[in-house]
C-alpha cells in the first residue's frame, strides 16, 4: 500500500527527514512515533502528497506521489494536526465540500455526509458554524473530514492534538472504528496515542527511523534490558556512615550490571540508584550488599516501560 | 472542481462582514461621488452623457478599489488558518482552484456593482443618452474590475499575510494605473508603451463613453490572463512547499 525508498527532505541545506524506508502493507495501522521535531509531519504531508521529498520515491497503491499525484490525492485522507475547517461554514456544508472538492459526485456526498458525521460524532453539530466548536469537535470534523470519500489510506497528524482526556478517550476509540476499513498512518509524541491504537510502530528520531516492529517485538528486543532501583541506608547497623560510594562500587562490580546511576536528591540518611542490568539481578545485587555490610532498605522495578524504551532510543535524558 | 471552489468563496462573501463592509462603503462613496456630479452645484452644465461618463469614471476607481479588497484574502487567508492544506491535499487543479476564487470575486463585485444600476437608469430617464452607453459602461467596470482582481489573486498567492497581499496588489494596480498620466509626461516611443500598458486612461475612455474597442476587451482579458497564469503557477509552486 506504502512504499518508500531512501525518502529524504531537506529544508534549506538543514535535513528534516531521512533516508528513510519502509513499507506498509493494506490494511495495517502503523503509528510514527518521536519526539516533536523529529520529522514526523514532514514525513506525513509529504504522504499526503502536500510536500515535495528532496530525494527518494514514494508510492501509494502504486501510484508515484510526484509523477500521479492526483491518483495519490484521490486515495489518501488527511487530518493535519490543525484541521483544515473553515471556521464561517457549518459543518453540514463544510464536509459537504469537503466531499465535492475530493472528487465526490453531489449525489455522493448527500448520502455519505451523514454516515460520516454518525461515524465521528458530529451529527448534532450538523447546522453549527465551525467557528463555534470546542477544540474536541473540530478534531472529529477534521477526521470527518479525512473520511467522507471513504479514501484507502488516512494519514493522521497527532489526532490527540490539544485534546483533553476525555476526548482522547473518544478518539482512540474512533481510530481503532476506523481500523477495520482504512490502512492507517497516525503520528505522534505521545506513546499510549500510538501503541494503544497501531499494530506497529515506527520510531523516528532525527529525521531517521530508529526503531520499528509491533510492541511486542519492540519490548522483546529492547525490554530485555533490566532496571531495578536499589535504596541503601547510609548508616550500618553500628550507626557507622557508609560511603555513598561504597556502596555504588559494590553494585557495579556484581557480575551482569551494565549501568549504575545515583538519583539525585535522595534523603540524607538514604541513597537511591538506578541499576541496568541484561537480567534480573534484584537477587545477587541485594546479596552483594549485605555481604558488603549495606543495610538495603529498597528495591523496585524490573522491567523497563516500554515509554522508557522510547525516551531513551530517541535519545532522551530522562531514561 | 472550479464550481466547488466558486460556491463556497462566494459563501465566505456573503458570510463575512469583509464583503458587506466593502459593498457598503463602495456603494455610498458611489452614491456621493454621483450626487456631486448629477446634482451637484455645477450639474446643470453638463449633459447627461458627460454625467454618466463621470459616473463609470468614478465608478471604475471605486472598483479597483473594492477589487483589491476582496481579492487579498482569497488565498492569503486560506495559508494563515491552514485550510490550504485540505486544497493541497485534494485532488483538484491549481487552475481550478484559481479560477473558482477569481470568479466568485468576480461575482461579488458584479453584485455590487449592479447595486449602483439605479444612478445610470436615473440619467437614463431624465436625459438622453442610450441603453448602450450604460451597458457598455458596467462592461469596462466588470473588466477593469476583473484585471484588478486577478492582480489582487497573484498578489495574495504570494504570501500567508495579507496585509503583504494588500501591498502588493496596491503597488501593482497603482503602477498600472499611474502609467497613463506618466505616458503624457514621458516622449515617444516609452509614450506609446506605457498609455498601452495603462489600465485606466485609453482603454477605460471609450468603456465610460459608451464606446466599445476590441482591442480595450483584449487588453483586459489579457492582463486577467496573464495575472491568473501568474497565480497559478505560484499555487503549483507553493503546493509541495
Amino acid at each position: 500500500m506504502v512504499h518508500l525508498a531512501d525518502v529524504t527532505k531537506y529544508y534549506g541545506r538543514k535535513r528534516a527527514l531521512g533516508p528513510v524506508s519502509f513499507e506498509i502493507e493494506k490494511g495495517d495501522a502503523v503509528g510514527f512515533l518521536g519526539l516533536n521535531g523529529v520529522g514526523k509531519t514532514t514525513l506525513l504531508r509529504i504522504l499526503a502528497c502536500g510536500l515535495r521529498p528532496s530525494a527518494g520515491t514514494v508510492e501509494i497503491d502504486g501510484h508515484d506521489v510526484l509523477r500521479s499525484p492526483h491518483e495519490v490525492r484521490q486515495r489518501v485522507g488527511y487530518l493535519p494536526e490543525t484541521p483544515p475547517v473553515y471556521g464561517d461554514m457549518t459543518v453540514g456544508d463544510y464536509l459537504a465540500f469537503a466531499g465535492r472538492i475530493k472528487g465526490m459526485s453531489a449525489e455522493a456526498v448527500v448520502r455519505r455526509v451523514p454516515e460520516v458525521e454518525e461515524y465521528a460524532r458530529v451529527a448534532e453539530v450538523h447546522d453549527v458554524p465551525a467557528r463555534q466548536l470546542s477544540q474536541g469537535y473540530r478534531q472529529r470534523v477534521g477526521v470527518a473530514q479525512a473520511i467522507v470519500h471513504d479514501p484507502e489510506l488516512l494519514i493522521l497528524d497527532e489526532p490527540a492534538h490539544d485534546l483533553d482526556p476525555v476526548q482522547i478517550v473518544e478518539m482512540r476509540g474512533m481510530i481503532r472504528d476506523l481500523k477495520d476499513a482504512h490502512t492507517i498512518l497516525i503520528s505522534s509524541h505521545i506513546l499510549p496515542e500510538i501503541s494503544e491504537t497501531c499494530d506497529r510502530l515506527l520510531i523516528l528520531d532525527d529525521g531517521r527511523i530508529a526503531a520499528q516492529g509491533t510492541e511486542a517485538e519492540l519490548g522483546e528486543g529492547l525490554l530485555r534490558a533490566r532496571r531495578m532501583a536499589v535504596t541503601v541506608r547510609l548508616a550500618d547497623a553500628e550507626g557507622a556512615d557508609v560511603e555513598g560510594a561504597a556502596a555504588e562500587a559494590v553494585i557495579r562490580a556484581v557480575p551482569g550490571v551494565t549501568g549504575v546511576e545515583r538519583v539525585a536528591g535522595s534523603e540524607n540518611d538514604v541513597a537511591t540508584w538506578h541499576v541496568e542490568a541484561d537480567a534480573d539481578l534484584r537477587a545477587a545485587v541485594c546479596r552483594a550488599l549485605v555481604e558488603a555490610g549495606c543495610d538495603v532498605v529498597g528495591l523496585a522495578g524490573a522491567e523497563r516501560q516500554l515509554e522508557r524504551v522510547f525516551v531513551g532510543l530517541v535519545g532522551g535524558a530522562e531514561a | 472542481m472550479t464550481g466547488v471552489v466558486f460556491r463556497r468563496e462566494l459563501g465566505a462573501y456573503l458570510r463575512s462582514p469583509m464583503g458587506y463592509i466593502v459593498a457598503a462603503v463602495v456603494l455610498l462613496l458611489d452614491g456621493l461621488l454621483f450626487y456631486a456630479q448629477a446634482l451637484g452645484p455645477s450639474a446643470g452644465e453638463r449633459l447627461s452623457g458627460q454625467v454618466l461618463a463621470g459616473f463609470f469614471y468614478n465608478a471604475s476607481g471605486l472598483t479597483a478599489i473594492a477589487a483589491v479588497a476582496l481579492s487579498i484574502r482569497l488565498v492569503a487567508e486560506e495559508r494563515q488558518s491552514g485550510t490550504q492544506l485540505l486544497l493541497d491535499t485534494s485532488p483538484v487543479r491549481d487552475w481550478q482552484i484559481v479560477w473558482g476564487k477569481f470568479l466568485s470575486a468576480l461575482t461579488f463585485l458584479g453584485a455590487i456593482n449592479l447595486a449602483t444600476i439605479y444612478m445610470p437608469l436615473l440619467v437614463l430617464v431624465n436625459g438622453k443618452v442610450s441603453v448602450g452607453h450604460v451597458l457598455i459602461g458596467y462592461l469596462g467596470l466588470t473588466l477593469i474590475g476583473g484585471a484588478v482582481l486577478a492582480v489582487g489573486l497573484f498578489a495574495s498567492a504570494l504570501t500567508r499575510h495579507q496585509l503583504v497581499a494588500a501591498a502588493v496588489a496596491s503597488v501593482v494596480t497603482g503602477t498600472l494605473f499611474l502609467l497613463w498620466p506618466l505616458s503624457r509626461i514621458v516622449g515617444p516611443p516609452l509614450s506609446r508603451v506605457f498609455a498601452a500598458l495603462a489600465i485606466h486612461g485609453r482603454h477605460f475612455a471609450g468603456f465610460q463613453s459608451g464606446l466599445f474597442h476590441v482591442r480595450d476587451l483584449v487588453y483586459y482579458v489579457a492582463v486577467t490572463y496573464f495575472f491568473l497564469y501568474a497565480a497559478t503557477k505560484v499555487m503549483e509552486a507553493k503546493r509541495w512547499e
